[in-house]
């Protein structure tokens, strides 16, 4: 029985999380910006608010656009099911693999531009074309910095993986140290952070994100909004368990999973902050001059490996 | 004599009494349309269960006919390798045939359809002969069949100029291949002293290990223009669009896989592996073929030809996995060569289902709409919603996204390049961290190219006014997708038990006998030494399925009382047109820019002035993007100077004078008389 709800408890951990951690990143930022923000609770009353709210829908849009935001949001929570939050003890052979996890990302981005292309409208389509253009360059410095972990651990199994990077002796560390910057930089794009995307924007030259949403109202904005908060709180899960894995518990005792869930809020802030900050003291960079990062993210990600051998 | 061999013979003749029935009736189109059809479907058929008998119920079967040549017998031999190939080609064959049943009906009346019958059944027959001729003499004579009568089939729609120019192309550089083909046989028959390929295998120890590596490259030149690698596709994207939509689902599905199947016959089979370069050649062919492929069909907008250039993408990922196989096999980790050799195969399958399915899709818009240019295409979905489901499963898959077949074999790949990393040491690490490289970057520049077409050809309003007229496409057509579409799914889900079928197809290949590994049914895991691997499609599947059912169940309770109001998308406050639309240009551009180095984009802007001077009003304002292809200007340009000044100096000698010719073969009879007196 607890076994059962140990699993629910790390299974719904993103979803139930995830407004918080982009309430606490803002609320973050206002500080920094000397105002004193809403609170941090106020993603939840946005979300309850949109899902209250009559639905507006384009006359030019097809059954893509009205499926996306189902597709979307139940990609991430696929995700949610492999990726050991908490606890090693559920060993997930069938999805616990960092390339299902990176694909099925893709899925959704797949749809969600798809979706900005189906409204017709002038904004959505240059927003999938910058999205699909981020994405496909930022997809191979993803791969790369979590392959560096899997060869340090012998399987793309992410349980393994965390298995073996916590008993990595810290002298050997560096290899992942570097692959966690080069999965930082992935992490702000494909999140859409600075530098490659202010997530607080409407103006039509630098929008990436909200380009592709700016047809949607009501429930459907909801769950992509809800959506990009779970891949938000994804990626920070990713970076905190998987490169820096001490902490998490590897029995389903409940004490462990009480220090365990304490330690990884614990490092999901820290992570939080760093977010917070770095976009708090950089600027937004021009579209061109971000293969340049993301080129950076792959190289670091080489060095890595080339550091294991 | 086992029914395996009955059955493919059954095949063969009713491949062989289409090509007949089809000629015969060139003057009745409808009858000759119907005899084409029919008997390739059940050739097809047929062809699939001795595939089936071959693969499932271990019916290998060879068969031995001497002619009254000396060094030609038509030889067939179908071991596992072969009946995988014989398998592929006819399942793509058969749905092929239905969609052609329906799709060659916009010919009548234009063109004949008893020839395109006629050198339709004569291609599939032709391919068939290529996968399991066992003589190389033989093999280059069905070699041939299959390259003059897809040759016929670019050029079938004789009237378009492109056309007859694209068959040129294909033409010539399929004849070229075929030349240095030719001259790896030789090679092989100067040391082996046979033509049959079983002497060959039995013998390949007489040959010398340089022989070798020259008849490696030459095989890979010749078979590798075939298979359309980078630099020697340029005949792939101009050939392949001209075909009937069939035809080149054929073409792009199959007939270029049959390159791949020779050069795994000869580097794992014959050879049974070779020095290291050979992998690291491979893989880094596989590379470059794959990552360019992505990034020319982002900058394509003929949406033929876009496919065409996805196929030399995975015509390079197939080529990853068969670089790995070979380099394992050289350093000795049979098994990791097994699981290259597996991916290698497994995406051979799985390319030819949905490029196939792909190819059916723009056909069947093309049928409607009469232009392959995506850019006056738009909202589509409305007017044809299953080609657009559909086309939209095959764009999925192509852009290996779970849980459809094309994540199952490009995730296999991956591992085999991952393993390579970890285990091979020294440079040739480097090798498999490019590879890996190249794999990452081509699928997510695949996923965006699909993005691209998908939604420019289906989604938003139309471009056109004659898109409001269109309507779906027949029966026969919408079947064929259907079941492609659904297979892509099939495949995907049943990995595990297609790659167990798999690895006993590549552990049949001399190379790597008895090699031994089993990946399990479900889920579909890799076991190596100390590393492990596994995933499940079918679990994926239906965690995503019934996500979504919750998500949907969920979101209606808690928002039901809210309501949906349609209106029009947000303008600014002027009139929608289809110009405020993004276009194919514009979607990819930012990665045109982005790649500029390699893709060389070029850019010509012609304006018209009101008046000539003082120019300040434009008329018209003409912008002109493009591509410009470097080996075009570094490899095939140069080689054509050389060629030309050859000739040029050959003049001198054969100079159109008959005088000096009879005054040559004079010389020569004198020269030949004095050599026989001496002697």
């Amino acid at each position: 029985m607890s076994t059962i709800l140990i699993f629910l408890l790390q299974f719904s951990l993103i979803p139930l999380l995830s407004p918080l951690f982009v309430g606490i990143i803002r609320k973050i930022k206002a500080r920094l910006q000397n105002r004193r923000g809403a609170s941090i609770f106020q993603p939840y009353s946005d979300l309850s608010k949109l899902f209250h709210k009559n639905e507006v829908i384009s006359h030019d849009s097809s059954w893509i656009f009205k499926a996306m935001p189902y597709i979307l949001f139940a990609s991430t929570l696929v995700i949610c099911v492999g990726l050991p939050l908490i606890t090693t003890g559920f060993r997930n052979s069938f999805s616990g693999d960092f390339l299902v996890i990176i694909y099925i990302l893709a899925l959704g981005t797949f749809f969600l531009a798809l979706a900005g292309i189906d409204t017709g409208g002038g904004f959505g389509g240059f927003g999938s074309s910058r999205e699909m253009t981020l994405a496909a360059l930022a997809e191979g410095g993803f791969i790369f910095s979590m392959l560096v972990l899997s060869v340090i651990a012998h399987s793309t199994n992410l349980t393994d993986i965390i298995g073996s990077v916590s008993s990595l002796p810290l002298i050997s560390y560096l290899p992942v140290l570097l692959a966690f910057i080069g999965f930082f930089i992935i992490l702000l794009a494909e999140t859409g952070r600075f530098p490659f995307d202010n997530p607080a924007t409407h103006l039509e030259l630098t929008m990436i994100h909200e380009a592709m949403i700016l047809e949607y109202s009501g429930k459907r904005l909801a769950l992509i909004e809800w959506a990009a908060a779970n891949k938000l709180l994804i990626f920070l899960a990713i970076g905190a368990n998987l490169f820096f894995p001490w902490g998490i518990a590897t029995s389903l005792s409940i004490p462990a999973i009480l220090g365990s869930l304490g330690i990884f809020l614990a490092k999901l802030l820290i992570l939080s902050v760093a977010v917070a900050v770095l976009e708090s003291s950089i600027a937004k960079s021009r579209f061109f001059r971000l293969p340049d990062l993301l080129l950076t993210s792959f190289i670091l990600s080489m060095i890595a490996i080339g550091l294991i051998f | 004599m086992n029914s395996a061999q009955n059955i493919f013979f059954l095949a063969l003749s009713l491949f062989s009494a289409g090509v007949v029935f089809s000629i015969l009736s060139y003057n009745k189109e409808r009858l000759a349309n119907i005899f084409s059809s029919t008997f390739a479907i059940l050739g097809s058929i047929t062809g699939i269960i001795s595939a089936v008998l071959v693969l499932i119920y271990n019916q290998s079967f060879s068969i031995n006919t001497p002619s009254s040549f000396p060094i030609l017998s038509y030889t067939f031999k179908v071991d596992y390798l072969s009946a995988f190939f014989v398998l592929i080609i006819s399942v793509i064959a058969l749905f092929a045939s239905i969609y052609g049943y329906g799709y060659v009906k916009q010919y009548f009346g234009k063109y004949n359809i008893g020839s395109l019958g006629f050198f339709y059944n004569l291609f599939i027959a032709g391919m068939l002969l290529v996968v399991t001729a066992n003589n190389a003499l033989f093999f280059l004579i069905a070699w041939e069949v299959m390259s003059l009568a897809s040759f016929f089939l670019v050029i079938f729609e004789k009237d378009k100029e492109k056309n007859i120019k694209a068959g040129g192309l294909y033409f010539y550089m399929t004849h070229a291949g075929t030349a240095f083909i030719i001259l790896a046989f030789l090679l092989l028959y100067r040391s082996v002293g046979s033509l049959d390929f079983d002497i060959i295998r039995n013998n390949i120890a007489l040959v010398p290990a340089f022989t070798k590596s020259l008849i490696f490259v030459l095989a890979l030149i010749g078979f590798g223009t075939k298979a359309g690698i980078i630099p020697l596709h340029i005949w792939l994207p101009s050939a392949h669009p001209a075909a009937p939509s069939h035809v080149s689902a054929l073409m792009s599905g199959v007939m270029i896989k049959t390159g791949i199947f020779m050069l795994i016959r000869i580097s794992l089979d014959f050879f049974a592996g070779g020095p290291l370069w050979w992998g690291i050649l491979i893989l880094t062919i596989g590379a470059i073929s794959s990552v360019l492929g992505v990034l020319y069909a982002l900058a394509e907008h003929d949406i033929k030809k876009l496919l065409a250039y996805h196929s030399i993408e995975n015509i390079g990922i197939i080529l990853l996995g068969l670089g790995s196989a070979l380099i394992f096999n050289t350093l000795g980790f049979q098994s990791m060569a097994t699981l290259g050799l597996v991916a290698a195969l497994f995406h051979t399958m799985n390319h030819a289902i949905f490029k196939a399915l792909l190819f059916m899709g723009a056909g069947s818009v093309i049928s409607k709409t009469h232009t392959r240019n995506i850019e006056k295409y738009g909202g589509i979905i409305r007017y044809m919603p299953l080609t657009a489901f559909f086309f939209l499963i095959g764009s999925l898959a192509i852009s290996a996204l779970p849980p459809f077949n094309g994540f199952a074999s490009e995730w296999i790949t991956f591992q085999a390049l991952f393993a390579g990393i970890r285990l091979v040491s020294d440079s040739t690490t480097w090798a498999f961290v490019l590879a890996s490289g190249a794999l990452a970057l081509t699928g997510g520049l695949a996923a965006a190219c699909f993005v691209k077409v998908f939604g420019i050809t289906f989604l938003a309003r139309p471009r056109d006014e004659k898109i409001k007229q269109i309507s779906e496409s027949s029966f026969s057509l919408t079947f064929s997708m259907a079941v492609l579409a659904a297979l892509t799914l099939v495949l995907g889900l049943f990995s595990g038990s297609v790659t167990s079928i798999l690895s006993k197809v590549a552990g049949n290949v001399t190379a790597l006998k008895n090699s031994g590994i089993s990946p399990g049914a479900d889920p579909l895991a890799i076991q190596s030494g100390d590393s492990f691997a596994s995933v499940s499609l079918p679990y994926v599947f239906l965690i995503l399925g019934s996500a979504i059912l919750i998500v949907f169940i969920w979101v209606k309770l808690v928002s039901r009382k809210q309501s949906q109001r349609r209106t029009i998308t947000w303008d600014c406050g002027t009139d929608l047109t289809p110009r405020m639309e993004i276009t194919a240009t514009g979607f990819s551009r930012s990665i045109i820019t982005i790649f500029a180095n390699i893709l060389k984009p070029s850019k010509e802007v012609e304006i018209v002035y009101h008046a000539e001077n003082p120019k300040y009003f434009p008329k018209t304002n003409v912008v002109n993007l493009g591509t410009k292809e470097v080996y075009q200007t570094y490899l095939y340009e140069p080689i054509h100077r050389l060629i030309t000044r050859i000739s040029e100096l050959a003049k001198i000698w054969q100079n159109g004078n008959v005088n000096a010719y009879i005054m040559y073969i004079f010389v020569v009879l004198i020269v030949l008389l004095i050599a026989g007196a001496l002697k």
